[in-house]
């Protein structure tokens, strides 16, 4: 048994064959874990300083000096690594006085925040499976994001409470912009909305659970909505990306709702975290982190860690952070490792090296190496860079 | 996916009987089902005229070939290896009530369909309700695909 570190799932039920090295089968992954560990196993990176090879320790040694005479280093990406990883990672900012920041799209953070502090519910996905009965995806699609999220804990899986499932007890609901291949299941409940109209859909939502005639969109198909979230038993709303970056700075009116539904009835939001381990990173940090595009524009260093941020970021911050010399601790290949002054390879979380991670619910899962690799860990490789600084 | 009507249309329509049925019609639907072979339409085999049709027909009857006995048809190429079906499917829920029931994936080899390298493989045929003469029209796998990446002749 494996566990997959492909999204934050971290689904637990992998069968591995390994031969010499190298996957020969697996079961029970799906496409977008297998992808994960193909692009891996594929261009491993190598120890290198202004892109001539050198030993590992030499690298090591030139990343720890970097950051040591830099004036105002940054520690980014984080979203990819162990909980112990980042725990280490922090020791570093500490140390050193730098600012560390993760690369996942800046609104998740307001969320987290809230979740984490208790200001919006939450539940674990086990919670989902066993006892909820409408599932609400609003601006996200996990069949293409979590593939095996609707069959793992959401629509499909026969739980405590609901043994008949998705065939008579649970209600699964697409709040989105297009017909994504999620709302393409959801049929009759998919709700379509304007781009940028997800401020006016609470807003419709509140007015049909007060019994007021809502003032947008599709009256009918309103008043059909606060219906089903009205017979509700236990509720779960999974906010994607798409709903965060429509709503801001208005993440109240989120909360507004979230606190009328649970007049009604129980009502949770659990998030939908893209990165295997960026709930960690929020947990550990207990704050929202520090924005990364005025922090990128600030730094004359950057230490990256198992994430791309060249290739993600929006242009002017991945060009903000290409300008200053990169450290870039990274298994395989990508954009970033290409443009950094020095690169350390590291092993495969969940695939040659262990660790924790929580995922995108909190619940924390622990993972060993299933393939022996030479390579030392993120942890390691952080543990030695904190012991030279 | 191709339907009766699509076939019966590349059919001569003359109602010979020579296939041993009372109508093209007929015939179309027996096509779909698998119970007849093209080449049992004499007439569309000999006669020149129908030359363009016969064509087209074995044009629109080649995906059908690839499908399992009970005319499931995978596309692998569509699947995301979500596992809806898996979790959906009845017979794999009463073979693995403890893993396919509550979202698991199987471990042991009784189950019909199961995710490998990514995408859904079917096994174990003849255990699937719509397997045999006495078949059950049941969809709950090719229902709760979200890339219609499996279906059903």
């Amino acid at each position: 048994m494996a566990i997959c570190t492909g999204c934050s799932l971290l689904c637990e039920d992998i069968e591995l064959t390994v031969k010499d090295g190298d996957i020969s089968h697996v079961r029970n992954l799906c496409r977008k874990g297998h992808g994960h560990y193909q692009a891996l196993l594929t261009e491993r990176a190598r120890p290198m300083i202004d892109g001539k090879e050198v030993a590992l320790d030499q690298a090591i040694a030139k990343a720890a000096e970097v950051l040591h005479s830099s004036k105002a280093p940054l520690l980014c990406g984080w979203s990819n690594a162990t909980l112990e990883a980042q725990t280490a990672g922090m020791s570093i900012a500490k140390k050193l006085g730098a600012s560390i920041c993760d690369t996942s799209p800046p609104c998740l953070g307001a969320l987290m925040e809230r979740i984490i502090s208790g200001r919006i519910p939450t539940c674990t996905l086990d919670d989902v499976r066993n006892f909820a009965d409408v599932s609400v995806f609003w601006g996200s699609d996990p069949s293409n994001s979590h593939p095996r999220h609707l069959s793992r804990f959401s629509y499909y899986p026969r739980g405590e409470k609901r043994q008949k499932s998705y065939e008579e007890e649970r209600t699964c609901i697409a709040v989105d912009v297009r017909k994504s291949a999620t709302a393409t299941l959801c049929s009759n409940y998919y709700f379509r909305m304007q781009p940028g109209g997800d401020g006016e859909f609470i807003e419709s939502i509140l007015a049909t659970l007060d019994g007021r005639i809502p003032k947008f969109g599709d009256k009918k198909r309103m008043i059909e909505l606060g219906t089903i979230l009205r017979k509700a038993e236990y509720g779960v709303i999974f906010p994607g990306i798409g709903m965060l970056y429509s709503l801001q700075n208005r993440l109240e009116l989120f909360e507004t709702l979230l606190a009328k539904l649970n007049e009604i009835a129980t009502f949770k939001v659990v998030p939908m975290v893209e990165r295997f381990n960026s709930r960690g990173f929020y947990q550990l940090l207990h704050a929202p982190g520090n924005s990364l595009a005025a922090a990128a524009k600030g730094c004359d260093a950057a230490l990256v860690v198992g994430s791309d941020p060249l290739a993600e970021l929006p242009l002017a911050t991945a060009r903000a952070l290409a300008r200053v010399p990169l450290i870039v601790i990274d298994p395989h290949r990508s954009l970033t490792v290409d443009a950094a002054s020095v690169v350390i390879p590291s092993a495969i979380s969940g695939m040659e090296a262990g660790g924790t991670a929580l995922r995108t619910d909190g619940v924390k899962i622990s993972f060993e190496p299933i393939i022996e690799s030479d390579l030392p860990s993120d942890e390691q490789i952080l543990a030695k860079i904190l012991e030279a600084i | 996916m191709v339907s009766a009507m699509e076939i019966y249309m590349l059919l001569p329509k003359t109602n010979c009987k020579k296939c041993g049925l009372p109508t093209c019609m007929a015939f179309a639907v027996a096509l779909l089902g698998r119970e007849k072979k093209i080449d049992e339409c004499t007439p569309l085999i000999e006669e020149k005229k129908y030359e363009a049709k016969l064509k087209k027909l074995r044009e629109v009857m080649a995906p059908l070939e690839s499908a399992s006995e009970t005319g499931l048809i995978i596309h692998p190429e569509k699947c995301f290896g979500c596992g809806n079906c898996v979790v959906a499917c009845p017979v794999n829920v009463a073979a693995e009530p403890t893993r396919c029931g509550v979202g698991l994936g199987p471990q042991g080899e009784k189950v019909i369909l199961r995710v490998e390298d990514g995408v859904v493989v079917c096994n174990n045929v003849k255990e699937c309700r719509r397997f045999g003469p006495n078949k059950v029209l049941c969809n709950a796998c090719t229902a709760t695909c979200p890339s219609k990446a499996i279906e059903f002749v």
